[in-house]
């Protein structure tokens, strides 16, 4: 403890005043004599100059949020490089379905209006507008996303004008978003923007239920390296109907029906919370905190949702499943372990791995030491619990909330949707935490760090001192830290591998980590002519 | 594969699908990269910043640095000027970098933020430099923010100390890989002339793993080389689009003739570089780069059947693909379908003029284009061999056509960037790769009783 709070105020000795007192507020060591989890400063302005990891509202909105989306078509309202940046670079994996065909799958493409200097002097309005009409005419798209970039909102383009014009002339929904890059602070604007226009707009248009007893949405999952895949093919075995995976692999289709599900699980709190919560006020439909990566986190996961539908034989298939899973991964595992036991990682972060990979290292012996985010805020920090106090300043006032009410036609209380009597599901509350979400802080261990907002420096610093054997973080930090001699993996594109959720995705995540710590050029780092009097085999040991 | 692309053509007057150009403001900080001991920085939003950082970073696999202005609402509406400056003053005490090279964003261009009188004002420690360019992404391409950048480095940094110039030659490479920028300093060492080359982004994007990590690489042009560029006699100025202007610069301010060429990729290319050297300092070409010229002549007879004839389509940054046309014309092959995404009339120009003086009547070229079009253009009348950047994958998958990766960027394949397309050397690597990838679908595409050992 001692050891790491020096380390701390070592790192923040090369800060200028404003910084360090700034900076300060943003780290948190776990005291768990300390009766309740200490406040951290999330979700603030980046101080300018800082090396962040930080990206944009139009990075949480296009990039994670709505870019997945596979049978709409994105138009990146803005000069070229925001959309170009944003081109296949996150991921998300999608295929052809019952209802999406492959001529109706648009996510390999990217569609920009590029514009050009006379569009910022002019106006960009018709550019876009004759796009949307040479579009539709070419590809026929079921639905089309217009996602703004900084200068749209500077020159004040009337994307919403654009787009309801759009939508009379073609008869498709046409969806504006205004997630130009300075709203808010980070990503995590642009993720709020994205679900509301999703709720508001799409999410309760369709009415065609999908056939199965249990029918639940999982949000929050982009089937990066095709995690959702390997958690839908769990959960169907068990006996759910996946209604519609957010947004991974997802269809405008699936979305106008989320409302139809009977439970909504969240896996990637910070990107989707919004959505989970404006639908448990609009339809009543609860939602449960899951976390598919790690075996026990992904078992805890499979019996807290069995138990919301109070289905025997859903607990049942549960049990089996659990059990055929655990015993087909664990010996694997448990190889791949006696290597990494004992070793320790650093997770630095978007706004929720961070916490869920805590569980899978865990699994394989070893400790997350230093846990940070991007841009998460307190409540993924210390827990929904915090929300009401969290003040509203210049930057997140700016992000407009929705304020919902109950849907007259639709709204149907919690228990309604599962099934159940009211007593029976008040009982269920208490067993299971639906609607919430207790945050990172609880799951860590004394003298382990949270930082928020990370950057350079700090990393840099803190490898030094701490010393890990891992760096999960982005590519951006990645050849950084393997120059300084340590293993590094990505923890957003995973390095071209995956899933790295579920049962399967366990086994490729250890695999990858046993890999990256033992591939053997880390011995070959030290040339022959520099290793002096030393046998060879003690300086390679 | 892409299934949804229509399969006759459309209508597509507006914007881009499938873009084959990027924005300013990278071509900038990967200019800036090649400055020893400097911190990019980029004045707009933190989304650009880290946009920029990720694109680089997948393509050299090494670290890219650099800072932003973490513009908000309230920067965008009231100016930037204070984020700026807080930017240069936290930059200074906590990375404390040479130089700072700072480059706008659509953004801070749209508010009209005045850079020069930002800096002028701001407070910049003893010995230290800023400089700056405008970068808005709504004008040009990468590779015109490359070039800004390189003239922001001339009109800043470079000197003239008076009438007599130094017998050295400044190099201005272009947006080329270190490996490139490496194999030009070989060839110019061979020669027996002392340069300047800036940018120069080996030492930079291709370090060594030692443990060491160091935040600001051995590489780089000094801001003490950069500015005696200034008493260089010559600069030659690779690839008219990259460089050109930064040449001309340089030749106005201090009086350096400018040499324009194209990029040494390619034997004529190569020649025209080597020449342009012997010519100006006299030099006697050595043995050694005669045996390796004799070398790429030698492989170009010996290997022609494999690819003479062809039908190839080619697109990328213009300066890459005005030499490899000329390259490509020299073994014997077909361009029909030449393509960039980075808006300039000279492009479609000199593209021209090589296929018309090799007798290609019947090819389509295209500045400003994007890669809709080109799929478009190949489903019409295929090709045998696709040359471009990673994004061609998907059209060469979706359309079944052979597949080399040239250019930038190239974010599925390794090794790349260490290993040089220019001078003699890279003309031996192109030539491998293009047989290759020919071969390779000869092999895999005939019947058994066709199969063969050797070819």
């Amino acid at each position: 403890m001692a050891e790491i709070d020096s380390t701390i105020e070592e790192m923040l000795v090369p800060y200028p005043d404003l910084v360090k007192k700034n900076r300060k507020k943003h780290l948190m060591v776990k005291d768990e004599a300390a009766a309740c989890c200490p406040q951290i400063e999330a979700n603030t302005r980046t101080i300018p100059g800082i090396i962040s990891q930080r990206g944009c509202a139009y990075a949480g909105c296009k990039g994670v949020v709505v870019g997945p989306i596979k049978d709409m078509i994105t138009i990146t309202h803005g000069p070229v490089g925001c959309g170009y940046y944003s081109w296949g670079t996150r991921r998300n994996k999608a295929r052809a379905d019952d209802t999406t065909p492959k001529d109706k799958i648009f996510t390999q493409l990217c569609f920009i209006t590029d514009m050009l200097e006379p569009d910022i002097v002019f106006g960009g309005e018709k550019k876009l507008a004759k796009m949307i009409d040479e579009v539709v005419a070419a590809f026929h798209p079921r639905a089309i996303n217009i996602c703004a970039t900084c200068p749209v909102g500077l020159i004040g383009d009337d994307i919403n004008a654009v787009a309801k014009a759009a939508e009379e002339r073609h008869g498709i929904q046409v969806l504006a978003y205004n997630c130009e890059g300075y709203k808010g602070v980070s990503q995590s604007a642009g993720h709020h923007i994205a679900n509301n226009n999703l709720m508001e707009r799409v999410i309760g248009t369709g009415t065609e239920r999908k056939n199965g007893k249990h029918v639940i949405n999982l949000l929050g999952e982009y089937n990066i390296g095709g995690d959702g895949w390997e958690l839908e093919r769990i959960l169907k075995e068990i006996g759910y109907t996946v209604n519609c995976v957010l947004t991974g692999d997802s269809s405008y289709l699936d979305i106008k029906n989320l409302h139809l599900a009977d439970l909504n699980l969240v896996q990637c709190h910070r990107s989707i919370n919004y959505i989970a919560e404006m639908m448990e006020t609009k339809y009543g439909t609860p939602w449960l905190k899951v976390n598919f990566i790690g075996i026990d986190s992904t078992n805890q996961s499979l019996r807290q949702l069995a138990q919301c539908f109070g289905d025997e034989e859903l607990v049942k298939q549960t049990e089996v499943v659990i059990e055929r899973e655990t015993a087909r991964i664990a010996p694997v595992l448990e190889q791949y372990s006696k290597i990494l036991k004992g070793k320790t990682a650093f997770a630095i972060v978007g706004g929720s791995r961070s916490h869920h990979y805590q569980y899978l290292l865990r699994d394989l012996g070893m400790e997350m030491i230093i846990a940070g985010y991007e841009f998460a805020h307190r409540d993924d920090y210390e827990g929904r619990q915090v929300i009401p106090t969290i003040k509203s300043d210049a930057d997140s006032k700016n992000i407009p909330e929705l304020h919902l009410m109950a849907d007259e036609k639709m709204y149907r209380e919690a228990h309604v949707h599962l099934n159940m009597s009211k007593e029976k599901y008040d009982e269920l509350k208490k067993a299971v935490p639906l609607n919430y979400y207790e945050g990172i802080y609880p799951n860590m261990k004394e003298g382990q760090v949270i930082i928020d907002d990370a950057n350079h420096h700090e990393v840099e610093v803190l490898i030094r001192t701490a010393k890990p054997d891992l760096f999960l973080s982005g590519v951006r930090d990645k050849y950084i830290v393997h120059k300084m001699g340590v293993a590094s993996k990505q923890l957003h594109a995973y390095d071209y591998s995956g899933p790295y959720a579920g049962y399967n995705g366990a086994l490729n995540f250890a695999r990858d980590v046993v890999n990256a710590l033992t591939t053997p050029a880390w011995k070959l780092i030290t040339p022959p002519w520099e290793t002096k009097e030393e046998p060879r085999s003690e300086t390679h040991a | 594969m892409l299934e949804c692309i229509p399969e006759t053509p459309v209508e597509h007057t507006t914007g881009k699908i499938n873009p084959a150009k990027t924005c300013q403001p990278l071509g900038a900080m990967y200019a800036a990269l090649g400055i020893h001991g400097c911190l990019p920085h980029s004045h707009g939003s933190q989304g650009c910043c880290a946009y920029h950082r990720m694109h680089l970073t997948r393509h050299f696999r090494d670290p890219v640095l650099a800072s932003s202005s973490s513009f908000t609402e309230g920067a965008s509406v009231f100016g930037g000027a204070a984020n700026l400056k807080t930017s240069i003053k936290n930059v200074f005490a906590i990375y404390n970098p040479e130089i700072i090279a700072v480059h706008t964003t659509c953004l801070s261009e749209t508010i009209g933020d005045d850079l020069p009188n930002i800096i002028k004002t701001a407070e910049i420690p003893e010995g230290k430099s800023v400089i700056h360019v405008n970068t808005p992404s709504y004008h040009g391409s990468h590779i015109t923010g490359f070039s800004g950048m390189c003239k922001a480095m001339v009109s800043y940094l470079a000197q003239s100390d008076g009438a007599t110039k130094k017998s050295q030659m400044n190099v201005l490479p272009g947006f080329v890989n270190p490996g490139d920028m490496r194999e030009i300093r070989r060839i110019v060492d061979v020669l027996g002339v002392k340069m300047i080359m800036f940018p120069d982004t080996s030492n930079v994007l291709d370090t060594p793993l030692t443990s060491k990590y160091q935040m600001y690489p051995d590489g780089g042009a000094t801001v003490a080389e950069i500015r005696d560029a200034g008493n260089s006699e010559v600069t030659l100025a690779f690839g008219s689009y990259a460089s050109h202007d930064a040449a001309e610069v340089l030749q106005d301010k201090c009086g350096v003739t400018g040499i324009p060429l194209k990029l040494p990729i390619g034997i004529k290319a190569t020649d025209d570089f080597i020449m342009a050297v012997k010519d100006w300092f006299g030099v006697e070409i050595p043995a050694s780069l005669a045996l390796e010229r004799g070398q790429v002549v030698d492989t170009l007879i010996d290997t022609h059947f494999h690819y003479q004839g062809k039908r190839v389509a080619v697109f990328g940054d213009p300066d890459h693909v005005i030499a490899l046309t000329e390259f490509l014309l020299a073994m014997g092959m077909v361009p029909v379908y030449v393509l960039t995404g980075t808006p300039g009339k000279v492009f479609e120009t000199e593209i021209k003029k090589m296929l018309g003086d090799a007798g290609i009547t019947n090819a389509r070229v295209k500045a400003e284009g994007d890669l809709f079009e080109l799929q478009q253009w190949i489903k019409e009348a295929p090709v045998d061999l696709l040359i471009g950047t990673s994004y061609g994958k998907y059209i060469a998958r979706a359309e079944d056509v052979p597949f080399v990766r040239f250019g930038f960027p190239i974010l599925d394949r390794v090794v790349h960037p260490l290993m040089p397309v220019v001078g003699y050397r890279g003309c031996l690597r192109l030539i491998e790769q293009i047989s290759n990838a020919l071969l390779e679908r000869r092999d895999r595409d005939c019947l058994d009783e066709d199969f063969e050992l050797v070819l």
